[in-house]
């Protein structure tokens, strides 16, 4: 066992409210931008919504390019099956999600922030109008204008993915552009835009309120911080928890599982299949020298224990994508169908097992040749959970 | 213009900044394989979505593999387009497309014109190594266009053509997932839309997922009924491209082959649309020197710019979108329609033969032309003035069926009397045409003198708005044309707020006009193509002896024995029509 990492660890840093927002932001706007860069990149945080992508760096990225205008976006379309932790904190602690958009707007050099709101979310649309509201006026009392609005997503998954979401708020389809050009150069309306999501808004605020190196000191190298998990699956206790990154699968498991856990869905349907063999060894964090695999985007964890048909699960999953892929890109549209048609087509004995070589090759094809994440990220799904439950796959 | 140095397949390359993979590589002679983008050069018109995924390149350094399309060069990227991996990616991505495709290509209408085929061929596809599913989608049928949506590839040059160049908005992707394809709103039926029919959307398609209504059986069968006289009728883009179907270089001018096909098929006389053309000519500028004298005796009922009329997307477009403005155009019906109303009244008359067993065909560029031909008001008791209307592709199949060997027909003159024409109705085929013959004619008659210079080359070129004017003896006569419906649109919108100031406006829904209808052989992508097309049409006109309209013996000769003279009563009834405001009206 390595002894790089943490034990489990709870931490209650995201939903504890001590009400300090308007300290908080008169506070940061007194200071220099840089510095706040600066800050925001020595605390190492990376994004809680995407590929983890170093928080300090997008902000600063955004502010260097020239341009007249620039935006904040929070990403709150939360779509990923099984999590609501975007919900409960803009639920729970609105303000403080309001107040890192508007430090990033100070930094930046952006006047206007959007909420992008997942549909389903909509009864929260009236509680965060109001703390906006009472947020825009205090903005106005202390002199600094930035105004934050709303735009309600439209159901689809895909619209999280931060480039068909700004095509879904220009009133486009929702669907992913090419990148390069990042959000960074080119986002909303063409303009330098940082998208980022709801937990790390609220990461950023712990940053500001505690500095970067109380952040920084917990959870382990590359994986800095505290993240929200959302725990559902073969658990006595589902749920929403804040844990210091870090930790080994075995250790979560010990602390979530049932007794009978046989394996665990790291990172939701675009995330791994992680079996009982390898618990020990899975770190969970960021992808880096210490940690096994990459980290959940949303903090799906789902245990799964013996009585479970890997199958099924897969099935699932493959369901999912066919039917949230966007559409555009030949890999995902036509590759998600066929690797969930050809599943079935080896369990009913229509094909040889040895099909199933042939589609993690086009899983892993799908990888490196699709337009956005939901199509390049099939493959982590789809040959964990194959590599790692053949026979169920095929019997 | 900054400068970029890259490496592609180990040749070093210097190329613009902004060029994209794709570009650059083709500057070195490298050819990346392609689907869904295609450019026309010169017309502003590109699509290029990078959603096929067929051209992805390695880009050293990059996790991924980039999308040479769209992905711009960068100082010092290295790239291979055919590592290992990108060769895997473009079979696979190949593979894929076609393990969702019906392959019927033995019996397909594209065959051998179907880019998704040259891809698979030139790919050295053999197998299919990951089958699942196909799509099932329902055929959507219209009076012009076929939808065989299980051929979509997803390639959006539809939409793109649709919705940027023509600016109608019918189509747009719909669905996610598997289920993704273009279609119009609710996947409803194009007859349920505000299509115009124009066509180019069938023009740009890769595979047969957009053809034409094909009426190639139809005309074999009336060819075959002895009780039945069948003539034909050919638009003058026709004969600009129709060799393009044999292999002969574009631009190649195939008049009199394409009538001796003609004959060799059967029909009976073989006639020009041009003529009908010129006929046009006498209404339409008879009508905009009508308008204008009471415009310039400060009738203010009177309305101006007056806008040509023989483009039926074009009709259909502003009777969807610009109902209000239904009283500008000319109320001069096509030449397809001229000519099929002089032919079933006329010319039944002249070789005695009842209008029931006359059957007209004529051979357009056009996809439009044949919703055109079933308009009701075009139609005496339910019997058409045209009975089809078939694509210059259309004609080339009935060609190859009849087992004619087109490149070595000798050369054969149309028949008379509706076979005669001149320089001006041939340039109807090329964006300004229409104008610029009508000027001709409107010079001499309003001036009274005649012209010196027949050529009006200000009023030729690519350019999609142009403007020129030309003076008629003291008189600015101020001229519009547009070309596509994009440009159209713009044109009217200044028109309806005041802005425009012209007095006479050519439009054609088609970008270049007619040489680059929806049923002309397909361009692939190579806009030099239509260019040549328009080089000959030109050609044609200044080889002609006549090249006035109000000069052709034949429709001199056809008012005097039977239509009086223009707007005359008789002319009113047959070769004029009247607009409907389909602002609400979705037809079924
Ligand atoms: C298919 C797909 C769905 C996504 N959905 C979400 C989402 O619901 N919420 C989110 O914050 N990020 C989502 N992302 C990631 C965003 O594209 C983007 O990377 C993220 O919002 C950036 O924020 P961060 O840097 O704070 O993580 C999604 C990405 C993909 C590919
Ligand atoms: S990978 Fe899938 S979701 Fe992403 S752009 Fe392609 S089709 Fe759309
Ligand atoms: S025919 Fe023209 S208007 Fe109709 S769908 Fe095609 S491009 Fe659009
Ligand atoms: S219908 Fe044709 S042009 Fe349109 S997206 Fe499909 S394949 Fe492409
Ligand atoms: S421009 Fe010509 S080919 Fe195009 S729709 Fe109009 S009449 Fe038909």
């Amino acid at each position: 066992m390595t002894t790089s990492h943490y034990q489990l660890k709870r931490v209650d840093l995201i939903f504890k409210n001590e009400n300090d927002w308007k300290q908080i932001l008169s506070r940061s706007l007194k200071r220099d931008q840089t510095d706040i860069v600066n800050s925001l990149i020595s605390s190492e945080l990376k994004g809680r919504g995407g590929a983890g992508f170093p928080t300090g760096l997008k902000w600063k990225l955004t502010a260097e390019q020239e341009a007249d205008t620039r935006y904040i976006i929070c990403n709150a379309d939360e779509g990923e099956p099984g999590t609501f932790k975007d919900r409960e904190i803009l639920s729970q602690v609105p303000l403080k999600v309001l107040t890192a958009m508007a430090v990033c707007g100070y930094v930046i050099g952006a006047t206007e922030g959007f909420i992008y709101l997942r549909g389903e979310y909509k009864f929260l649309e009236k509680p965060l109008n109001n703390a906006i509201k009472e947020f825009e006026n205090y903005c106005n009392d202390i002199g600094f204008h930035f105004s934050i609005k709303i735009f309600m997503g439209s159901g689809a998954y895909i619209c999280g993915e931060e480039t068909a979401l700004m095509e879904s708020m220009e009133g486009h389809r929702g669907e992913p552009r090419n990148k390069p050009p990042y959000p960074t150069n080119n986002g909303y309306l063409g303009k330098p835009t940082v998208v980022n999501n709801v937990e790390t808004l609220v990461h950023t605020y712990t940053i500001f309120k505690y500095g970067a190196k109380k952040f920084k000191d917990l959870g382990v190298q590359y994986s800095r911080g505290t993240k929200l998990f959302s725990i559902s699956g073969d658990t006595p206790i589902p749920g929403i928890y804040e844990l210091e990154l870090g930790m080994s699968l075995q250790d979560f498991v010990d602390e979530f599982g049932d007794g009978d856990t046989k394996a665990v869905q790291v990172g939701g349907a675009s995330g791994f299949l992680v079996p009982r063999k390898r618990f020990a060894e899975t770190i969970i964090g960021y992808k880096g020298k210490l940690t096994g695999i990459s980290l959940p985007t949303g903090g799906s964890m789902m245990l799964f224990n013996s009585s479970r048909s890997m199958f099924n699960v897969l099935n699932n999953y493959l369901d999912f994508f066919q039917e949230e892929s966007c559409g555009q890109c030949t890999p995902c549209r036509v590759g998600c169908q066929q690797l969930l048609k050809g599943i079935h087509a080896v369990k009913r004995g229509e094909k040889h097992a040895s099909y199933l070589k042939k589609l993690i090759k086009l899983s892993e094809t799908m990888e490196y040749t699709a337009k956005c994440g939901l199509g390049q990220s099939v493959a982590n799904s789809f040959s964990s959970i194959v590599e790692n439950f053949w026979e169920e796959m095929v019997f | 213009m900054e400068m970029i140095n890259l490496t592609i397949d180990k040749k070093p390359v210097v190329v613009k900044e902004g060029t994209t993979i794709l570009e650059a590589a083709a500057e070195i002679g490298i050819k990346v394989p392609t689907l869904c983008h295609m450019k026309l050069h010169d017309m502003g018109i590109e699509n290029k979505p990078g959603g096929c995924r067929v051209c992805v390149v390695e880009v050293e350094g990059r996790r991924n593999l980039a999308p040479s399309c769209v992905t711009k060069v960068e100082e010092g990227m290295v790239i291979s387009t055919s590592s290992i991996r990108a060769l895997n990616a473009r079979r696979t991505v190949t593979e894929l497309i076609l393990s969702d495709h019906p392959a019927d290509c033995l019996t397909c209408a594209k065959s051998g014109e179907c880019e998704l085929q040259d891809l698979a061929q030139e790919l050295g596809i053999r197998e299919i190594h990951y089958k699942g599913e196909q799509s099932q989608y329902r055929e959507d049928t219209s009076p012009a266009i076929i939808r065989d949506v299980n051929k979509c590839v997803m390639c959006r040059r539809c939409e793109m053509m649709c919705n940027e160049v023509q600016t109608v908005g019918v189509l747009s992707a719909v669905n996610r997932g598997f289920d993704a394809v273009v279609a119009p709103a609710f996947e409803m039926n194009l007859d349920h839309s505000v299509c115009t029919y124009c066509g180019q959307c069938v023009a740009v398609c890769p595979t047969a997922a957009l053809t034409e209504v094909d009426h190639t059986g139809a005309v074999i069968r009336a060819l075959s009924d002895p009780s039945k006289t069948v003539i034909v009728q050919t638009a003058p883009a026709v004969r600009a491209a129709l060799g393009e179907e044999f292999n002969m270089e574009a631009g190649n001018l195939v008049t009199g082959k394409m009538v001796s096909a003609l004959r060799q098929l059967g029909f009976d006389y073989i006639f020009d649309t041009d003529f009908a053309a010129d006929l046009t000519i006498m209404e339409e500028g008879t009508e905009l020197l009508n308008r204008l004298s009471k415009h310039l005796n400060g009738d203010k009922d009177v309305k101006l710019p007056i806008l040509t009329s023989c483009c039926p997307a074009w009709v259909k477009f502003f009777e969807h979108q610009f109902p209000d403005m239904k009283e500008i155009p000319s109320t001069a019906r096509s030449p397809q329609q001229m000519f099929g109303a002089i032919a079933k009244n006329y010319f039944t008359e002249k070789i005695n033969v009842k209008r029931e067993d006359l059957v007209v065909v004529s051979i357009m560029p056009c996809v439009a032309k044949k919703y055109e031909s079933a308009r009701d008001e075009f139609a005496h008791e339910g019997n058409p003035d045209v009975d089809y209307a078939i694509t210059t592709r259309e004609l080339a199949s009935l060609i190859k069926l009849a087992n004619i060997e087109f490149k070595s027909l000798p050369e054969e003159d149309f028949d008379q009397p509706l076979g005669e024409s001149t320089g001006a109705g041939v340039i109807f085929g090329a964006t300004g045409g229409v104008i610029e013959a009508a000027v001709r004619t409107a010079y001499e008659v309003y001036t009274g003198k005649g012209l010196e210079k027949v050529d009006f080359e200000e009023l030729r070129g690519m350019e999609g708005i142009r403007e020129a004017t030309i003076d008629f003896d003291g008189l600015d006569l101020r001229i519009g044309i547009a070309h596509g419906l994009g440009n159209a649109r713009k044109l009217l919108e200044d028109i309806r707020s005041g802005k425009s100031n012209f007095h006479a406006i050519e439009i054609m829904s088609c970008p270049g006009g007619c040489i680059g209808g929806g049923g002309q052989p397909y361009h692939h992508g190579d806009a030099s193509v239509i260019r040549k097309r328009m080089e000959a049409i030109y050609r044609e006109d200044a080889n002609k002896t006549i090249r006035k309209s109000h000069e052709n013996p034949y429709i001199l000769k056809l008012y005097e024995e039977f239509l009086g003279e223009p707007m005359s009563e008789k002319a009113h009834h047959l070769l004029h029509t009247a607009y409907f405001d389909r602002s609400n009206k979705i037809e079924s």
